[in-house]
């Protein structure tokens, strides 16, 4: 199953360069894009036009957005028991204290501020390839989402195992893979 | 500016290794152990012998921990309005879809499972850096 990214942002260019460099870095990412917040949310709700858009696994989103702000789309995120677990990255040309501040408040995963230039930009999306999409852990994603798997349950059966692996003195093993870290 | 972080974790080898590796790959983070979950929330909330502890940048916390699990020590940090904007990765060994569902339910930045080669665990403590302390932008320290 490929990884679904969805990027939302207005700025053709950005778009364009964002694009281009999750082609080089990963061609298994299945890149969709959302160019202002209401069609974000519209996307993440499978309504209207999107009634059969794929659940993200990562959502990178702008602050400065027309129609809905980037903010008020996260905040709508992360207040939606259904949505507040797909890791949200805001990406943005915003260097403001405030806007850092703000966007862990409202619990964004991550906060990356645009590089001005070609280079430092493909880079930036790279380590963004590179870590959330190779190192991190994200959660399941069935892309039906009827139900995440786990996620309602309240259940905990991981605990149990882990602990038993980590009294046995070694790591536990990274087998359970499932797709989840692209080959590369 | 040293950046401060607070890494919770009970095995003696794997904080000798993540000290060694930032120590390698970035000597200005000032690495603070907390080795269970009661210690790590004296550290955050200044108690006992913390009462001078620094606000950390970024928390590094294993899930499973003596006196006080990781779960609940991440349900403790991101409900409290003071703690909640300090990036919090987890770094475990629970590779258990439950333990990764319910940690991003609770808001952990990100999930990370311990690899267990030993070059790898340092790959990913150097990628840790890489990313969290040289890439993202971290809220200003008041």
């Amino acid at each position: 199953m490929p990884l679904q990214v969805l990027v939302v942002e207005d700025s053709r260019g950005d778009i364009r360069l964002t694009r281009e460099a999750f082609r080089d870095v990963n061609p298994f990412i299945h890149l969709e894009v959302a160019h202002d917040g209401v069609e974000a949310m519209a996307f993440l709700r499978r309504q209207g036009a999107h009634l059969h858009a794929a659940r993200p696994d990562l959502i990178l989103l702008d602050l400065n957005l027309p129609k809905m702000d980037g903010r008020q789309v996260l905040a709508l995120i992360k207040e939606d028991d259904s949505l507040k677990n797909i890791p949200t990255v805001i990406l943005t040309s915003s260097e403001a204290e405030a806007d850092v501040l703000k966007s862990y408040q409202l619990q964004a995963n991550c906060y990356l501020s645009k590089p001005m230039h070609f280079e430092a930009f493909h880079g930036l999306v790279k380590s963004i390839n590179d870590f959330w999409l190779t190192k991190v852990r994200l959660p399941e994603n069935d892309k039906g989402d009827e139900a995440e798997p786990g996620a309602q349950s309240g259940h905990e059966q991981g605990p149990k195992k882990s602990r038993g692996t980590k009294s046995g003195g070694t790591r536990g093993n990274d087998e359970n893979d499932g797709g989840r870290r692209n080959a590369h | 500016m040293p950046i401060e972080v607070l890494l919770v974790e009970d095995n003696p080898g794997d904080v000798r290794l993540t000290q060694e590796v930032f120590l390698d790959a970035n000597p200005s983070v000032h690495l603070h152990v907390a080795s269970d979950g009661v210690e790590a929330m004296a550290f955050l909330r200044r108690e006992g012998s913390h009462s001078q502890a620094p606000r950390p940048d970024l928390v590094l916390l294993d899930l499973n921990l003596p006196k006080m699990d990781g779960r609940e020590v991440l349900a403790l940090i991101k409900k409290d309005e003071s703690l909640k904007t300090i990036p919090t990765v987890i770094l475990t060994t629970s590779d258990a879809e439950g333990d990764i569902a319910k940690s991003y339910r609770l808001q952990a930045n990100c999930y990370l499972t311990k690899p267990v080669q030993l070059t790898a665990f340092e790959a990913l403590v150097k990628s840790i850096n890489d990313f969290w302390l040289t890439k993202a932008k971290l809220p200003q320290t008041q």
